[in-house]
């Protein structure tokens, strides 16, 4: 592959998740942490209305933003804030798909759920993230085009989610994690850049197979919770009959799958307008070719 | 000891849930009371659940226009009605109407508000202060059979300060506030022990109408004293997070030169104070606009004289 020379880092693409905002602001306060001599590295403030507001999104969710329906759709009248923004972000760092692209984007989130710290990538096909020592959920179903903001920058894709923190909080112990990370990932891109050979290697990693929907009533309220026994429990095997979910009453509703999953984003805020629960994965092992620069 | 008091047995009480829209244990224990009230009856008395603030609620946010839970004050309540005036403002007088009027002998004889912090709090009660007695009593009887978990005694009035809260609007209040949870979620434990916990304190109602008579007590609580804020900032922007080390630290003590912030670069910034506080609502997510990072307190041990009900001849 050939060498990483523009990398950016994005906080605040959901405006009230607040490590990666308050992270993002600190290095455009005082940049020297990123510096790093064999390439440049680029702070920014993703969604600067919704982080303004405190709110994940003001018009649509910016992170389901970067598909070619909306990157390439005309400028029209009262057009939701996060797709002329989205057009702006394209503009900037990529186009996405194109030569002239960033070649690298983190993206810096946070999660309600007890996920610990996890590296997101599309798929275990991007083989420059996959080399960066963190444990992985792999979130792009097969088929799927890319729709997340780091999808602009060149394939070589990196997200990060730290939890569980609220919206609109930041904790002081995620914030020190999140910042020791990217350090982290920028001292391996600067060996890549300088030549370094990353052997091959196996490695275990999640990949997202579906999502688990609240039950609900019928006038379309939910009618359950997340049952205590799955509260926190994500990336820890879910059997079949094992709860899933309590109803206001009480009564217990069992898992109905033939076999072993893994969840994550167990009782995520952000999931409930759209009803989830959870995400459904599976672990796999992958081998990964080693790596060097060009 | 000071004499044992009589008050008069609670005939009408409301159950608030969602006087923020996004402090989900009570908008959703609302909401089951509401399709199924039969969990909330007794024999002596009636209880009425209802939602706090339906625009809020609707929107998952805490308020519309301002803090509900601020607007029940002499000053909005009595104000005349203008265009354009916030959301809160219509639907305080609404509540006051319909729950109230506050300070009058119509009004509601108690009112419990449920609450939700993101800060580690566990499960407390709130009063306005040791000199409301029924709630004193009430909350006695709490910690005393509802064993799951502590549950400390939070007194919020300041003194010579109007009361504001949703529950002032009855005669006498109590509010319940369970942490940590985030804004927006449920959890299904501290559902379960919200709902426990109200039970347990409309026993506490039936046995009082029914004669019991409660004897005096000394009981610890915590007294509000003023707030810290985040450092700044010249642009007013924060400059510092919750101190790793006194981060989920509520009600533990706080002593002077503990650390209390950590700035974004990592140096410290240590407790300035002459004594031991005890802060609560350590990194409150909805305090953030506020610039506040806790709340300070006392802890005092009260006397509280005998309690029963006075049955009228």
């Amino acid at each position: 592959m050939t060498s990483e020379d523009c990398v950016a880092v994005c906080g605040g693409t959901h405006g009230n998740e607040m490590s990666g905002i308050y992270l993002a602001k600190h290095w455009l306060r005082d940049p020297m942490e990123l510096q790093r001599s064999s390439f440049a590295v680029t702070p920014f403030l993703g969604n600067p209305r919704a982080i303004e507001k405190c709110v994940r999104y003001v018009g649509q969710d910016l992170n389901r933003t970067f598909t070619t329906e909306f990157l390439s759709s005309t400028e029209v009248e009262d057009e939701p804030y996060e797709v002329v923004l989205a057009r702006e972000i394209n503009q900037t760092y990529g186009p996405k798909g194109s030569a002239q692209a960033f070649d690298f984007m983190f993206d810096l989130h946070n999660t309600t759920a007890s996920m610990g710290t996890y590296l997101i990538v599309d798929s275990e096909e991007s083989l420059l993230p996959m080399h960066i020592p963190c444990p992985i959920y792999l979130y792009k179903l097969p088929g799927e085009e890319t729709y997340s903001i780091n999808s602009v920058a060149k394939a070589g894709l990196g997200r990060e989610q730290l939890g569980p923190q609220p919206q609109q909080v930041v904790r002081a112990d995620l914030f020190s994690q999140m910042r020791d990370i990217i350090a982290c990932a920028l001292d391996f891109i600067e060996l890549f850049n300088k030549g370094t050979v990353f052997p091959a290697f196996e490695i275990e990693a999640y990949k997202i197979t579906g999502r688990m929907d609240y039950p609900c009533y019928p006038d379309g309220e939910i009618s359950a919770m997340v049952h205590p026994k799955l509260q926190d429990k994500d990336f820890l095997p879910l059997n079949p009959r094992d709860p899933i979910f309590q109803t206001f009453s009480g009564e217990e509703i069992l898992y109905e799958g033939n076999t072993t999953i893994y969840p994550a984003f167990i009782n995520e805020a952000a999931y409930y307008k759209k009803k989830v629960a959870f995400v459904k994965m599976e672990k796999h092992t992958f081998s990964i070719p080693g790596l060097q620069r060009d």
